[in-house]
């Protein structure tokens, strides 16, 4: 179930639209910002809310990377993995990153502390090599630099 | 050397509030389209300014928003801007977005005008958070202003415009496809015709312009079209953001005149090749641009002079390759990008990229053979313009097709010597 608190703000975001459905990433988001991720049953409620289907918002959910259908840790590191990072090095970021906190892409801590995701380009290529830990920008990455941000997400 | 679009970019980060935007000028340029023009006037201003898209593919904006029909009064129209920017290797959208937000709410507001459109949306990608609250900041203080909302400026216009915070994936750029995600769908490309000017949001006519394009129209408003003109070295109008990166000494984003040349860029600007490094090439404007080598270095970085040197101006962000970086290691990078964020809608994208993204890395692997360079040609023709049912296939071929000019010897050096060469 949907908190009255989710359904308020998704309504505000209805309230935009010539029709309802346009506003099914916006609940999305929402959800997703109450409790971390998505599971099926809010899809379900989410359909219900906009009149559509189920599959209709699932494949919305599962169209766009940045909304999670699985739980993902306290805090995601999104490593850039594009071509100017690519040469100035995020390979080394990445390995620095994996063996520390043992896990490789797509995984996530046992502790639930973090989850490590590969991202496109973040618009820092002047600053490479480049991530980001949930909304923080890092640029002008080396790996011996990584310990002492990653001490400031717990 | 005049810098209208960065003029109020501060140093230390922060965004140009709404008294100071105001305090430099800003939001005269709307009060007179809002309060003194013709909608048709301010759209002949801003053709006869010569303003080409700098989304990348450089079409005329007044042009495009010619082509909008506004007879009709009762009629829904809206304006978008494009801040999706996730063409890797380009940075320059979000420094206008986080430095001078009002600078892009007061062109959306004379596009507005010209379109006789009621809603606006600023579309930002997800990855830049700090835009995501200057802007929404900007959006509360126009609106405290009355520059935003009911009646502005004291006009009978009216006008909102809303942010909208994207979820991710590369497509949500390519205009249908960020259409389509505004409407709360996945970000499919729609079939063109009907173009958004005649059939865009939830139906209506509609124009998406890019953010840099959009920051362009207060200064050509405000000062006319031959002053904005004079701005560049070329035939097409205003200054342009321009970036580096790479392995040289300064990488960074200069705002200057439309036709400085590749070789002022790299130099001057950008300091040159950083030492122990090498200059090979370069794709002038993001991942989807065709490479230029050293015989192109005096190319004046216009979107005429770029293509006919066989490339793109693109978003005029470059990204310089050098000696230490293979090249199909580089290339194989842009297309895995390309092959993960293909939209699955039509089967030669979907199934093509990751195809030619295996080949490469079979190749990278020293596992290739020359059967493999056939098949990456015989992609570039089968996934060219008009194939695919948008432009995100055919812009991962052009890196490709062009590697395979100027780089040849390096992709048969790893068939031959069954290795990669740079691999230690
Ligand atoms: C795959 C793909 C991605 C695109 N991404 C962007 C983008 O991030 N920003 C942008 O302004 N234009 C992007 N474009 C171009 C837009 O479709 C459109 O042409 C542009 O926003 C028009 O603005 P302009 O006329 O001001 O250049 C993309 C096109 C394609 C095919
Ligand atoms: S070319 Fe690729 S991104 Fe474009 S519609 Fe086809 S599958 Fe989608
Ligand atoms: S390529 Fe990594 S931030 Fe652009």
């Amino acid at each position: 179930m949907l908190t009255e608190h989710e359904i308020k703000e998704i309504e505000k975001e209805i309230a935009l639209y010539p029709v309802k459905s346009a506003a099914c990433i916006e609940a999305l988001k929402i959800v997703q910002q109450h409790r971390g991720w998505v599971a099926d049953e809010q899809i379900k409620d989410i359909a219900q809310l906009l009149d559509m289907s189920y599959e209709e918002v699932d494949g919305v959910a599962t169209f766009y990377n940045m909304i999670f259908r699985k739980p993902v840790g306290r805090n995601v590191i999104y490593v850039c993995n594009s071509v100017t990072c690519y040469m100035m090095g995020y390979e080394s970021i990445y390995q620095k990153l994996s063996q520390k906190l043992g896990i490789q892409w797509g995984e996530t801590t046992s502790d639930g502390r973090f989850t490590l995701l590969p991202n496109p380009c973040l618009g820092d290529c002047d600053h490479a090599p480049a991530m980001m830990i949930n909304s923080d920008h890092y640029n002008r990455l080396t790996p011996d630099k990584l310990d002492e941000i990653l001490e400031k997400y717990k | 050397m005049e810098r209208p679009l960065t003029q109020n970019i501060k140093a230390d980060g922060t965004y140009c509030t709404i008294d100071e935007y105001r305090r430099n000028g800003g939001y005269e340029a709307a009060r007179k389209a809002v309060q003194e023009m013709e909608s048709q006037q301010i759209t002949q201003t801003v053709k006869d300014a010569n303003l080409l898209g700098r989304g990348g593919a450089g079409f005329n904006t007044g042009m495009k928003w010619s082509f909008v029909n506004i007879s009709n009064p009762n009629e829904q129209r809206y304006v978008i801007a494009n801040g999706d920017e996730m063409e890797p290797g380009t940075f320059k959208d979000r420094l206008l977005l986080e430095g001078d937000p009002h600078q892009l709410i007061e062109g959306m507001i004379i596009a507005a005008k010209a379109l006789k459109a009621s809603q606006g949306f600023i579309f930002v990608r997800w990855a830049y958070k700090k835009a995501h609250q200057t802007i929404q900041k900007a959006l509360d203080e126009a609106y405290q202003a009355g520059f935003l909302g009911k009646n502005i400026f004291g006009s009978n216009f009216s006008f909102d415009l809303h942010l909208h915070t994207s979820v991710g994936r590369y497509i949500c750029g390519e205009e249908t496809a960020l259409i389509n995600s505004l409407e709360g769908k996945r970000a499919n490309p729609r079939a063109k015709p009907p173009f958004p000017q005649i059939s865009g949001l939830f139906g209506k006519p509609t124009i998406v312009n890019n953010v840099e394009t959009y920051c362009n129209i207060p200064h050509i408003i405000k000062n006319g079209p031959v002053w904005y003109k004079a701005l560049s070295r070329s035939s097409e109008g205003g200054t342009k953001l321009y970036g580096v990166s790479g392995r040289v000494k300064n990488p960074g984003l200069w705002e200057l005149p439309l036709g400085v040349t590749v070789r002022e860029l790299l130099f001057d600007y950008a300091g040159g090749m950083q030492e122990g490094y090498k200059f090979r090439g370069l794709l002038p404007g993001g991942a989807s641009t065709d490479f230029l080598v050293e015989e192109h270095l005096d190319t004046p970085m216009d979107f005429a002079s770029v293509a006919k040197a066989g490339s793109r101006l693109g978003t005029g962000t470059m990204i310089v390759l050098d000696d230490q970086t293979c090249p199909v290691a580089f290339v194989h990078n842009l297309i895995r990008f390309f092959a993960n964020e293909s939209c699955g809608w039509c089967t030669p994208c979907r199934e093509g990229l990751p195809w030619v993204e295996k080949i490469l890395e079979k190749i990278e692997r020293g596992e290739g053979t020359e059967k493999d360079i056939d098949i990456l040609r015989f992609h570039t023709k089968y996934l060219a313009p008009g194939n695919t049912f948008c432009a995100l296939a055919p812009g991962a071929m052009e890196p490709l097709q062009s590697a395979l000019k100027y780089f040849i010897d390096d992709f048969n050096r790893h068939i031959h010597e069954k290795k990669c060469p740079w691999k230690k």
